[in-house]
């Protein structure tokens, strides 16, 4: 374990939690606008969510 | 309904008590261990807690110590393949120490590490230059704790589906249990199978998914018990349900998926070389993450856990030891939730994956 390595890591955390932040705020957005369609925009969500959490913890894998 | 809430909120907090008592029970008897041998430091003990809670052992161990002989566990049987032998014996035979030597047929075996090594009657261990044991190892087909729960996992499910299926028999009306399991079926139905499959092909894949489905919620909330159980957070369980889904979705591959991979209709000639290659990656780059993301997150929340437990020992003032258990409660809560959607996004990502295996294209790109 070395710091820049630690380093890299965290930036890719962050980038991972801003990016699940938007695909939840955007997700929100659209529930707000179009309820009717909320369970399809849930679905959609998780599944981008679950694709970025899996970079994250690939980078957390690599330190 | 009001009571209804209590009890569930009752069953949490029961939960997490338990924690809390099987942590206390560890530290009380390493407490007084600690004077003994006036070695380890607390943090020291709670490292060696939690790395033990973690990882796979031969024996079964509940709670207590070793060396104050207040330690519950039960023994689990060793299953060994050497030379075209096997050898059978239960892990007692080691009596909870690394330096125990087990006789079985004329070889002798030694745990060493949490890993059975053979080595001759003194139980000789030989190291290379970097300190790491060079003995031969037998192949390691032992029931542990991490199988012998997965079996249990498994009988409860049996033996849960096998009531909710004989209501079904008798009166198509759930009753009883069968109507807390309805509404589960159904999700992993309608909201998993049939939008990301099609209504065409989603029955025949129906039977693993709720499998998958309920397997892994099982094992995840039979994690959250002190009996401190860790079969999700296994890599070698996930990589086993990774490939089963990887295998599914290869074998039920038609022409257009194979052709999405080898030759990518509707793009020029020049990119179809390009893509070809990583759509192949891409192929195994699916069950990898599916592996890694359950593993990671079940062992992520039980590090998370036991380290907050451990912070109740840290800290001195009663104060800071309320304000952890309450934290070890809350995150408890999250945990629960954790367990649930980690099932979800399991069983979805692998309809998704089989249902670009069997999609159909008519449209000409």
């Amino acid at each position: 374990m070395e710091i820049p390595a630690i380093v890299g890591a965290g930036l890719i955390v962050i980038g991972a939690g801003l990016g699940i932040g938007r695909i939840g705020g955007s997700a929100m957005e659209a529930i707000a606008r179009q309820p009717e369609a909320s369970g399809k925009i849930q679905t959609a969500m998780i599944i981008a969510a679950a694709l970025i959490e899996g970079i994250g913890f690939a980078a957390l894998f690599a330190v | 309904m009001q009571i209804k809430r209590f009890g569930f909120l009752a069953f949490l907090l029961a939960f997490s008590f338990s924690w809390a008592a099987n942590a206390s029970n560890q530290h009380g008897d390493e407490h007084g261990h600690h004077e003994e041998q006036g070695e380890k430091s607390i943090k020291e003990q709670i490292a060696e807690v939690k790395e033990h809670h973690l990882k796979d052992s031969h024996s079964f161990h509940l709670w207590g110590d070793h060396a104050s002989g207040t330690s519950v566990e039960f023994p689990l049987p060793v299953i060994l393949w050497d030379e075209g032998e096997l050898h059978f014996f239960m892990s007692s035979a080691f009596h909870h120490s690394e330096n125990q030597t087990v006789e079985s047929k004329g070889s002798y075996f030694r745990l060493y590490h949490s890993k059975i090594y053979k080595t001759d009657a003194e139980g000789t261990i030989h190291y290379d230059e970097e300190h790491h044991a060079t003995n031969a190892k037998p192949i390691d087909f032992s029931i542990t704790k991490t199988v012998f729960s997965t079996i249990l996992v498994g009988l409860l499910l049996l033996w849960l589906f096998g009531s909710v299926a004989k209501k079904y028999r008798k009166d198509l009306v759930p009753r009883g249990i069968a109507k807390f399991m309805e509404p589960l079926v159904i999700l992993v139905r309608d909201d998993i199978a049939k939008p990301n499959i099609g209504e065409k092909d989603y029955k025949r894949f129906m039977p693993y998914l709720l499998t998958v489905f309920f397997f892994i919620w099982m094992a995840n909330m039979i994690g959250q018990t002190p009996l401190g159980i860790n079969i999700t957070g296994n890599i070698a369980v996930t990589l086993g349900l990774a490939l089963i889904t990887f295998f599914i979705t290869q074998f039920s591959g038609r022409k257009d998926y194979w052709a999405h991979i080898f030759w990518m209709p509707g793009v020029p000639y020049v990119m179809r070389l390009v893509l070809m290659p990583i759509e192949i990656l891409g192929m195994f780059v699916k069950p990898f993450s599916l592996m890694i993301r359950l593993y990671a997150n079940i062992l992520a929340g039980h590090v998370v856990i036991m380290s907050i437990i451990g912070l109740i020992f840290i800290f001195g003032a009663w104060g800071a030891k309320g304000a952890f258990f309450g934290l070890t409660f809350f995150l408890s809560i999250i945990e629960l939730l954790v367990a649930f959607l980690q099932a979800y996004i399991f069983t979805m990502l692998s309809a998704l994956y089989f249902g670009s295996a069997v999609e159909v294209h008519d449209e000409h790109h």
